[in-house]
């Protein structure tokens, strides 16, 4: 898409809980609101919106809701935790173009108190469910812990690597009041003494169930310069699905260990004049610590089977070859789908994050590895 | 299709003739007709040929361990009174790249939490065993070579 064409103008979220009371409904208002209000436009000018697949709270009902004006544009992407940048993305493009001038993106879940969805046994089989779920392959987390065990035989990662993950973001979220774990430090003895929930992963490799919405607003690059805050310009986006790729279960293709990650980046940078090198701090999700290291790879911040190697020594920590979720991500601070990724990396490029990266001018955004995904690069 | 089989699947046009094998004794798997490709999961056309068409063909059941993972707790009914049982996947002597799910046992008939976890690694040379859960659903699994 055309470059540095939107900007990110607004951000709001709720507080992040293992159970809030209002319905998720009510919580995609609350986001949006504040959103729109950080962004100080008034909700009758939004004409664009964009959400994810599996967002309960439909366009129109969001529409009507917060009054908004004529709708122009309103798009959905799917497989879950993959849609989050391609989002912020279509819209975006949708502003380029011209289909819409103010669009918003939310996303409301109540998955801390709600169901999981793994465990509805009635659910129609897909293709890979009917290949998996017979032999007891039930939760997302198994299907991540298959490729783990392989990623750790063929490169030597071991689980002080994943560990290396989820203590860093836990030492980010340690920092910032609104992280469900705010006030819980981990240890490293604590990460080797936790419950196994699918050996190799344990529960610290495993994100939180929460409940909680966000929401952000965007306009076109000119529009931004007047808005009450410093705009944060969309500079590259895309999507990415692998050959022979499927969700969540990326055993059959040629090369399982490299996701649908590996696609997006092709695209990613071939719309970018700003290269991994010079990418200032990172959202990379992490709804399992091992996707962070494939993550790493696939997006060209090191060599295949380099990844795990690149968490060590802070790596991934304020100070470390690249700082990455800095509020706690989806492992220590909440799990949105991915969504508080977005929020956090406006926050550090306009510099208020709880864990500012002094002088960062860039963020890349990821959605989920192992999922049809997609990505952003977010610059000053 | 049997409460004896926890969350079989349908059958349907793509995958009614890997479970008429199973029933058989044999470890089919779909084959694209044109470029002789194994194709896993099965599916409604082949990609790698022009014509699309496919056939199924047996093969040996003899594969390699890729990797394994031991769920434990939380899990659904049908699953969390044998946890930690085992789920490994296979990559197939004919096609590497054909890797099926499955489960290692002790021996044809035994339960998925059979085999020490301790003993399982990934390379080990396996060979499938069908288990008959009921009269229509006789289940793939793998036992060490």
């Amino acid at each position: 898409m055309q470059r540095d064409a939107a900007a990110i103008v607004g951000i709001g979220e709720t507080d992040f809980a293992k159970e809030l009371l209002p319905s998720e409904t009510s919580l995609a208002m609350e986001a949006i609101l504040l959103a729109l209000e950080d962004a100080g436009i008034d909700a009758s000018e939004v004409d664009g919106l964009a959400s994810y697949s599996m967002e309960t709270t439909d366009e129109v009902e969001v529409a009507r809701n917060i009054g908004a004006g004529e709708i122009t544009f309103f798009s959905q992407v799917g497989y879950g935790g993959g849609a989050g940048p391609a989002c912020v993305g279509q819209l975006a493009m949708a502003i380029a173009a011209g289909q819409c001038r103010v669009g918003v993106v939310w996303r409301a879940r109540k998955r801390g108190s709600g169901k999981r969805i793994w465990s509805d046994t009635a659910v129609e089989f897909s293709t890979p469910a009917a290949w998996t779920r017979p032999w007891g392959l039930i939760r997302p987390v198994d299907e991540i812990a298959l490729l783990a065990r392989r990623y750790m035989h063929e490169y030597g990662a071991t689980r002080d690597h994943f560990a290396n993950v989820a203590l860093a973001f836990r030492k980010m979220a340690n920092r910032n009041p609104k992280a469900t774990f705010f006030d819980k430090p981990l240890s490293r003895e604590q990460y080797h003494q936790a419950r196994w929930i699918s050996d190799p992963l344990c529960l610290y490799d495993n994100c939180l169930e929460s409940d909680g919405a966000l929401a952000c607003v965007l306009v076109s690059s000119e529009r931004a310069r007047d808005c009450r805050a410093a705009p944060v310009y969309i500079h590259s986006f895309a999507q990415g699905i692998s050959r022979q790729a499927h969700t969540m279960t990326n055993y059959w293709g040629e090369d399982p260990l490299m996701g649908p990650s590996w696609a997006c980046a092709k695209q990613l940078y071939r719309g970018s004049e700003i290269g991994p090198g010079e990418i200032d701090v990172a959202q990379i999700y992490d709804a399992f610590s091992p996707l962070v290291p494939l993550s790493l790879e696939g997006y060209g911040f090191c060599e295949r089977g380099e990844g795990a190697a690149f968490t060590e020594g802070g790596g991934l920590e304020l100070g470390g070859r690249l700082p990455t979720n800095t509020s706690g991500g989806g492992l220590s601070e909440a799990y949105v789908h991915g969504f508080n990724l977005i929020n956090e990396g406006v926050r550090q490029l306009r510099g208020d994050s709880c864990n500012s990266v002094a002088g960062a001018e860039t963020c890349l955004v990821t959605g989920g590895e192992g999922v049809p995904t997609s990505a952003l690069i977010l610059r000053k | 299709m049997t409460r004896d089989a926890p969350l079989m699947p349908p059958i349907d046009e793509t995958n009614g003739f890997f479970w008429e094998g199973t029933r058989q004794g044999e470890l089919r798997v779909q084959r694209c007709s044109e470029s002789g490709r194994l194709i896993f999961p099965p599916r409604v056309r082949s990609p790698w040929g022009g014509t699309g068409e496919t056939e199924w063909v047996v093969v040996s059941g003899r594969g390699t361990l890729w990797s394994f993972v031991l769920p434990h707790p939380p899990l659904i009914p049908q699953f969390s009174d044998l946890a930690p049982y085992n789920v490994i996947l296979v990559a197939l002597d004919e096609d590497p790249a054909v890797r099926m799910v499955g489960n290692l046992v002790s021996e044809a008939g035994a339960a998925i939490n059979s085999v020490d976890p301790e003993t399982i690694a990934i390379g080990a040379g396996v060979q499938v065993v069908f288990e008959a859960v009921s009269e229509e659903v006789h289940m793939p699994r793998w036992v060490l070579t």
